[in-house]
């Protein structure tokens, strides 16, 4: 950085990603509050550690392995070219640590950090997702392990191929997915339903002919200021999808715009009316599906987005609108339809919500972005209906729904996926509950003692 | 002398790279880090497990149990 003009864009750059997690991080706070205000009181402590704990877990393993396979992925490997090489994300990279500048890192050194913090902050979103379906009977210890796997490996192997400048989707199908309609919340929607099949339903939730029961959020009012929280890290992770100043006029001159992931140009502005036209648009129609009910029309504004995300880099805000309105009745009815069919307990609807709205926004963009370049390199597929199908299936079944349902069924063989069943009717804060009441009482005769000998 | 790369802040400060102690280490660091992140789960697994059965042998009876969802019913008095 020797010059004023460049230290203020490297600076800029640094100070926009590291906003954008700390706007993020609020999406946590939300998941948090949701699922405990979903939970029965029972078992309140042992969802909020639960999803507490992907924090750290997804975190050390996204600095061992993960952000390394963002980097060392686009070619699948194999595909379209071997692994890729990159010394700045591996961890015992220099660059993995406070760094002046200069050397072999190409500047990567000053934006790493934040950059992988972006990243992360997807990562706990990919398994907080997974964790609200399957509360109130996993065990913590199989579920930390699939948090690892879908936040850590599975997600960030489909960003490598769907969400980067040169990742093999994008450059053999013309994959188009700006705010991660499929590369978030599909690929977490398809693990969810993988897990959730060996997991089986919570104790109750079905009668003996198979109609299922409703289980209702023990506190309705938490559960829907999380999903607000989660509306308000939302906005952080739309401006984490951009790339903040970059020069788009390739060759003839010099244009510095924002761009999407692919480095292809949009306007924060643009997204701004987008992201607010699609939240509108799930809203409204979530309104008249539930007919009112609070927890699905909250559910609907987040699954409205979701569904216009894979092209609200590009959309007028009247199509997000209507592409969030149109998705939610088919997610409202999907779910129950599974429910009922297929015994599938998920807890806070995050199949349908992620994984459905996120398969069906990929699906949309593919015709409504028909022929638009998927990437800056004229030599790279065009954005299509086929390429954007295939795109979906990858990201639901192959890397969502697959390693979702292997994985739970392993660890399902050997005893770490579903806590006993006395443990389950009991509640899994059992211990702590009466650890507390002893403790309670403890105090009580103490202070009768007082007063007996006074 | 220092733990560090360098002894004082002059000079061109791009040459002094990592900036943190020990540089050299991190291979080291990041198979010791790896070896914990491994050993917690395989603790949190133990601890988690033994807390289940000390669960089911106190209070995993079927009196117990029924005792436990007359608490939940609202209709219970």
């Amino acid at each position: 950085m020797d010059n004023e003009l460049t230290a203020l864009g490297i600076i800029f750059t640094e100070f926009y990603y590291w906003l954008t997690v700390v706007i993020m991080f609020l999406i946590h706070v939300g998941f948090c509050m949701y699922e405990v205000g979903a939970s029965r009181h029972k078992n309140h402590m042992h969802t909020l550690m639960k999803n507490t704990m992907i924090i750290p877990l997804v975190t050390v393993t996204f600095f061992f392995f993960g952000w390394w396979i963002y980097f060392a992925f686009p070619n699948g490997p194999w595909i379209t070219g071997g692994l890729v090489e990159a010394s700045h994300a591996v961890v015992n990279s220099e660059a993995m640590g406070v760094h002046m500048g200069a050397g072999e890192f190409n500047g990567w050194e000053r934006i790493n950090g934040v950059f992988w913090a972006a990243f992360l902050l997807f990562s706990w979103t990919a398994a907080s997702i997974v964790s609200g379906s399957v509360i109130e009977r996993i065990k913590s210890s199989g579920f930390w392990i699939l948090a690892v796997l879908i936040g850590s490996v599975f997600w960030i192997i489909d960003a490598a191929w769907g969400w980067h400048a040169e990742g093999w989707m994008v450059q053999l199908l013309g994959y188009h997915d700006a705010y991660a309609s499929g590369v978030i919340h599909a690929i977490a929607g398809g693990f969810a339903l993988g897990v959730l099949i060996p997991l089986g339903a919570r104790i109750g939730k079905f009668s003996a002919d198979g109609t299922p029961r409703n289980i209702n959020p023990r506190n309705p009012w938490l559960v829907t200021i999380g999903l607000f929280l989660i509306y308000t890290g939302f906005w952080g992770f739309y401006v984490a999808c951009n790339i903040p100043m970059w020069d788009i006029q390739a060759g003839d001159g010099v244009f510095y715009s924002a761009t999407n992931i692919y480095l292809a140009p949009t306007t924060l502005s643009g997204i701004t009316f987008n992201f607010l036209m699609s939240l509108s648009g799930g809203l409204m129609a979530g309104y008249v599906v539930s007919k009112g009910d609070p927890f699905w029309t909250y559910s609907s504004g987040l699954a409205g987005i979701i569904a216009a995300s894979a092209g609200n880099d590009l959309y007028h805000p009247i199509q997000a609108m209507f592409i969030a309105a149109a998705t939610i009745p088919v997610i409202y009815k999907l779910h129950f339809w599974v429910e009922r069919r297929f015994k599938i307990d998920d807890a806070v609807g995050a199949v349908a919500v992620h994984g459905y709205a996120g398969f069906i926004g990929v699906v949309v963009a593919g015709f409504m972005l028909w022929g638009y370049p998927s990437s800056p390199n004229p030599e790279y597929a065009t954005v299509n209906p086929l390429g954007q199908f295939v795109g979906a299936l990858i990201m639901f079944g192959l890397l969502g729904f697959l390693p979702g349902f292997v994985f739970a069924s392993l660890l399902k063989k050997f005893d770490m996926l579903r806590v006993p069943p006395e443990v389950e009717i009991l509640g899994l804060d059992i211990s702590a509950r009466v650890s507390e009441i002893n403790d309670e009482q403890a105090i009580i005769d103490a202070e009768r003692e007082y007063l007996n000998s006074n | 002398m220092s733990t560090g790369n360098f002894e004082n802040w002059a000079g061109n400060i791009s040459e002094i790279g990592a900036v943190y102690p020990f540089v050299g280490s991190e291979t080291f660091l990041a198979i010791a880090g790896v070896i914990f992140w491994l050993w917690w789960h395989v603790k949190q697994s133990k601890i988690e497990n033994e807390d289940h059965k000390k669960d089911v042998e106190k209070w995993g009876g079927k009196d117990t149990l029924l005792k436990s969802i007359d608490k939940e019913d609202p209709e219970f008095p």
